[in-house]
């Protein structure tokens, strides 16, 4: 059995404890949602808290709901709560999708939203869809409550806009009509993490050209788990298959992939191009109501 | 019985509903196992019991200059730290290997692979013996690692095993078998030669439940007992035997159930050894049990086969010639569990299933900086590499005559009138029919209508304007000839025990049965399987036959499960024991009946007078009167048991056909395996479910091989493939839902004319699945695994080195 190193269990009953929690312990102190990130690093002394937080009680930042004109997901809320929600794929289709291919069902059981993009794997799925969604996320501390673009969370692999003795507490999109999304993955096996993976949502405007777009990419080392050039290209633009191809081959020609056993850069730009294009593809036939 | 007729189902059922012999019936053992109460090495909590923990080396290769273990000793809870020094005053810093090598127990001079063993800490409890490795400081003078077996012998290579007498480089053995000369006449003659480099990579077996053991010596007795996860628990302690110096009498071996073992679990771990040496310093239990990256990155891997074959045959098709050069990575200490007399294992059976005269192997092993092993992973000693390399040049040649490689195969394959058919490498294959399976399986799978619809995809991907995305569709075929039972005893040792197996079989009072094996399941299902051919004998319904294995003081001896060799070997000394207390029965039924054994007939259970079936004594009255006051005949002895040692006169050979049918996404390389038609031939099913069962699994870890199991090393020697995220086994995703069929062609030899199959599907799948692809890429040859990186990469013409890190 791979064991830890020594280290103390608190259990925080509400929001404010832990934030109390986490600036009473210090830097040293880890947060645990569902721990299908951080437990496994611990069991390989990777990561080493002194203390761990544990904010599986925080039953009140379980939930998906409408809030206006955006969608607010609480951080406790787990993969598989998001993979059966009716409201988000009543809007999105993109999460159920990407959800499907997130680990297995065992692990969807209990991993977070929250400790999904606060661990900030490189390779983080729900990363790559809220950044196409260009979502916000919110973090608390005892000052209060502050609010961060996604793409201003991600400050580098495994670092996020979280600071000490900060709890995100809850990510939100905007809803948006005559929108499709979509989310395409490929990997080794059912389970692993991503070779590389891309989603989308496109909205139309009146005269049936793209008026919104958004493009999100994980494992390849793409900045901000997006890429902004080719949104822009797109956007304004009549959905023709030139403009698809020229936004995804932009893709694959921006982002940072590194060569490891899943495959080398080569296989995973000319990916990105592929997973871009399917991804826009099939937000273009779901905007259209042309595919399921 | 002899076993050239196909016997009859037993179609009687016992009072539990189970059949009184072969049939399918739910598996004794699985009441436990499905309620989560099966007994494991690691459920043994022992009073007293401490736990040990290993420090594994970091470097591929270094020197080691010194190693401080005193913070670690300073630890509260830690009792002993026992380093390579220390066994070497114990006399026990190397022990031998089964292949004649040497192995470090704890790193002395140099560590060679990485995660191999530099020291063991004993402490209270595991985490404290986990917390006390951190404290422990080696300091490695890193060296030059050998990681591409391909420059291993290269004259600049560093040596690795400069602790062997005059050592100047890293080579092990050159070993060949066939006829070289022959083979020259014929390649030079040939219509037709292909040739083809491939790799079989180095994969691991990777059994759910990791290796471990609980060793307690006795300081009062004087007796040893190791708990341990062993396939073969009489082996284990004869080694421990010689490696230790130990008395053998006074050395338990117990084996509970095991999760898995695929190989992984016959060879003698230093992690055992060090438990034991722990339990003789501390005089308390000690307990070790390795994690999953201890048991991926340093116990038995597979395969590492790097292949040179060259086919010959005439233009029409007709084979005429095989022969391979072989460059096997055996690590960095000849581990190889396998039978004395052959180096490379059974690989030299890769003739396969077909007719030709001429055939020739020569096999080059070398040392690297990995791990030891070779032999594991359900290969059937290297048949597994044999299968592919023969199945891959079938289709090679099908490939560059343009011919269906169904109607190649079917044009070569051994017929049935040609058995027992002595192969070019000296085989004795025992019954067969080939065709017959080809057949099937083409049947099964609808082979013309697939080949059909493949052309129409072809034909429409070639239009103009067609779907870049649709998918290419593959049909691969494999053939094999596995060969398993090992095995008759002037062929095969292990260590210099011959092959032969023990079984006593023991008819209590009442009725009830016990027979004690020396092979050891490890979720076979033995203890349904083996009640089951008693049963077949004896009519004694299996659910009144307790079979007990798995702890040498309770079991005569035997080399243990692996190799496929249970049933062909063990199993025979079942059914030669039962027959012997039928034999037995029928003495005491006369004696009973007052009449003559002459005067008996047999009805399954019961001997009855002939004429007159009302007077008859059933299993459970002769039971009762052997072990009662009725006097027997001169020289009989009362009670009702046998014991029985079965020697094999020949390897059983099972065969089989698949057929796998793929499509893989022409853009991103992603595989999908859409059917899998497997038609096995295994003789006589006794349960078969249980036989479909180990064709699942099997066929599982084909998949696996072909499409994703890699251990592939770094230029620095690290492992990349030491945890489950790394290395990938298959899930349900990736499995269609298998398509069984099968024919049953009796072995003349084995006494109920079963044959083994625990790894057939193991053996012959991942040709198949590998032909598909290839198959739907249109390609001669690309290595697996293909990942969708690897099948890509093939398409574009630039492939992978599969064992390699890929960069
Ligand atoms: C076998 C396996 C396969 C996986 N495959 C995939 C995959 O294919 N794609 C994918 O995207 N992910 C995958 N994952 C990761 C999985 O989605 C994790 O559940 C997720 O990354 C982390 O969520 P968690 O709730 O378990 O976080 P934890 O492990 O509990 O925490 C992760 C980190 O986030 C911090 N944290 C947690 N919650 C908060 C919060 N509210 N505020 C601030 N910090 C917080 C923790 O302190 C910790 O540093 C896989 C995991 C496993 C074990």
């Amino acid at each position: 059995m791979q064991t830890p190193a020594p280290f103390e269990y608190e259990r925080a009953a509400s929001v404010e404890e832990a934030i109390a929690l986490l600036t009473r312990h210090g830097p040293e102190a880890r947060l645990i949602a569902g721990g299908h990130s951080l437990l496994p690093m611990m069991k390989l002394r990777l990561a080493r808290p002194e203390t761990l937080i544990d904010i599986n009680g925080l039953a009140d930042l379980d939930y998906i709901r409408v809030e206006g004109d955006q969608i607010a997901i609480g951080a406790m809320t787990r993969h598989a709560t998001v993979l059966e929600s009716a409201v988000l794929a009543e809007h999105y289709r993109i999460f159920a999708e990407a959800e499907r291919v997130i680990a297995d069902p065992i692990v969807r059981n209990r991993g977070t939203v929250g400790g999904s993009l606060c661990q900030a794997d490189p390779s983080e799925d729900l990363s790559a869809v809220f950044a196409a969604l260009r979502g916000q996320v919110v973090i608390r501390s005892v000052e209060g409550a502050r609010t961060v673009d996604l793409g201003n969370f991600h400050r580098g692999p495994y670092e996020t806009a979280v600071g000490d003795g900060e709890i995100l507490v809850e990510v939100r999109v905007p809803i948006r009509t005559r929108t499709g999304s979509a989310y395409e993955k490929v990997e080794r096996r059912a389970g692993d993490w991503s070779v590389a993976a891309a989603g989308a949502f496109v909205q139309f405007g009146d005269d049936g050209s793209i008026a919104d777009v958004g493009i999100g990419i994980t494992a390849v080392g793409a900045e901000h788990f997006t890429c902004a050039p080719a949104e822009d290209l797109l956007r304004g633009r009549p959905p023709t298959a030139e403009a698809i191809e020229e936004a995804a081959a932009i893709c694959a020609a921006s982002c940072h992939p590194s060569a490891d056993q899943r495959g080398p850069v080569d296989y995973k730009r000319h990916l990105v191009g592929v997973l871009v294009a399917r991804a826009l593809n099939r937000s273009i036939a779901r905007a259209r109501g042309e595919a399921a | 019985m002899t076993a050239t007729e196909i016997p009859p189902p037993d179609a009687a059922l016992s009072p539990a509903g189970n059949p009184l012999g072969f049939g399918r019936m739910l598996r004794k053992e699985d009441a436990r196992f499905l309620r989560g109460q099966g007994h494991y090495v690691d459920d043994l909590r022992l009073p007293g019991m401490l736990h040990g923990a290993i420090l594994r080396s970091p470097y591929a290769h270094a020197r080691i200059v010194s190693i401080d273990t005193s913070a670690a000793e300073a630890h509260p809870k830690v009792k002993a730290v026992i380093t390579g020094a220390v066994l070497e005053t114990l006399n026990l810093a190397w022990m031998p290997t089964l292949s004649g090598d040497v192995t470090a127990v704890l790193a002395t001079d140099k560590v060679r692979y990485q995660g191999q063993e530099v020291a063991f800490v004993v402490a209270e409890d595991e985490y404290s013996a986990r917390d006390a490795l951190e404290l422990i400081d080696v300091e490695y003078d890193p060296l030059p690692a050998v990681v591409d077996a391909r420059h291993a012998l290269d004259p600049d290579a560093p040596v690795i095993r400069d602790d062997l007498e005059g050592r100047t480089d890293n080579h092990i053995y050159d070993w060949e078998a066939g006829d070289a000369a022959a083979c020259e006449e014929v390649f030079a003659k040939a219509e037709v030669v292909v040739a083809q480099d491939m790799i079989y990579p180095r994969v691991h077996p990777a059994p759910m439940e990791t290796c471990g053991s609980v060793a307690h010596m006795d300081p009062v007795t004087g007796k040893l007992t190791v708990w341990t996860t062993t396939q073969a628990p009489h082996a284990h302690r004869t080694v421990y035997a010689l490696v230790a110096g130990l008395p053998e009498h006074k050395i338990q071996i117990i084996s509970p159930d095991i999760g898995g073992g695929f190989g992984n679990k016959v060879g003698i771990y230093p992690g055992y050894v060090l438990s034991i040496v722990g339990s003789i310093v501390t005089k308390a239990p000690v307990k070790w049990m390795e994690d999953r990256s201890e048991n991926l990155m340093s116990t038995s891997f597979a395969r590492d086969y790097h292949m040179h074959g060259e086919i010959a045959a005439t233009k029409d098709g007709k084979i005429l010639g095989l022969r391979v050069n072989v460059l096997a990575d055996h690590g960095a200490f000849n581990g190889v569990a396998q039978p004395t007399k052959f180096p490379a294992g059974f690989f030299h059976i890769f003739t396969g299933s077909y007719d030709y005269p001429a055939a020739h192997c020569k096999v080059t092993a070398v040392y690297t900086n990995k791990a030891l092993g070779g032999v594991a992973y359900a290969c059937s000693f290297r048949i597994t590499e044999a299968v592919y390399l023969v199945e891959r040049m079938v289709d090679c040649l099908a490939f560059e005559l343009k011919m269906d490689p169904a109607e190649l195969r079917m044009k070569n394959l051994l017929r049935p009138e040609q058995f027992p058919y002595t192969t070019p490498t000296g085989w004795e294959y025992d019954s067969g029919n080939y065709p017959a399976a080809l057949d099937e399986a083409k049947r099964i799978a609808g082979y013309d209508e697939l080949r059909r619809e493949q052309a129409e995809r072809r034909a429409a991907a070639a239009e103009p304007g067609a779907d870049p995305a649709a998918p290419l569709m593959g049909i691969g075929i494999s053939f094999f000839t596995e060969g398993v039972g090992a095995g008759p005893r002037k062929h095969m040792d292990i260590l210099g025990l011959g092959m032969a197996d023990g079984c006593d079989l023991r008819v209590h009072p009442t009725g009830k049965a016990q027979l004690r094996l020396s092979v050891q399941t490890q979720g076979q299902g033995h203890e349904t399987t083996f009640a089951q051919i008693v049963s077949h004998v004896l009519g004694i319904p299996p659910e009144d036959i307790e079979v007990i294995h798995g702890d040498t003081d309770n079991t005569p001896f035997g080399l243990g499960t692996y190799g496929s060799r249970s049933t062909p070997v063990s199993g025979a000394a079942a059914a030669v024991a039962a027959q012997r207390v039928k034999d037995k029965a029928r003495i005491v039924a006369a004696a009973a009946l007052e009449c003559s054994p002459d005067d008996l007939e047999w009805e399954h259970g019961r001997w009855y007078v002939k004429g007159d079936p009302s007077k008859g004594q059933t299993m459970a009255e002769i039971a009762m009167a052997s072990h009662g006051s009725l006097e027997l005949p001169e020289g009989v002895e009362g009670h009702l048991d046998a014991s029985v040692v079965y020697n094999p006169p020949n390897l059983t050979y099972p065969f089989g056909c698949y057929i796998a049918v793929v499509d893989v996404d022409p853009q991103t390389g992603q595989v999908k395996v859409r059917r899998f038609i497997a038609v096995d031939d295994c003789g006589p099913r006794i349960n078969p479910m249980i036989v479909e069962g180990q064709v699942h699994g099997g066929l599982a870890d084909g998949v696996g091989m072909a499409l994703m199991e890699v251990i592939a090393f770094d230029s620095d020697g690290n492992n990349l493939g030491g945890s489950f995220m790394d290395y990938l086994l298959p899930t349900s995703m990736e499995c269609p839902s298998w398509e069984l069929g099968q024919t049953v062609t009796p072995s003349p030899h084995h006494p109920i004319g079963v044959k083994g199959v625990g790894e057939s599907a193991t053996v012959g799948s991942p040709a198949a699945v590998v032909n598909a692809v290839l198959d739907a890429l249109q390609l001669r040859h690309a290595d697996m695994p293909f990942t969708p990186a690897a099948t890509w990469r093939a398409m574009q013409g630039r492939p992978l080195r599969p064992d390699l890190a890929i960069e």
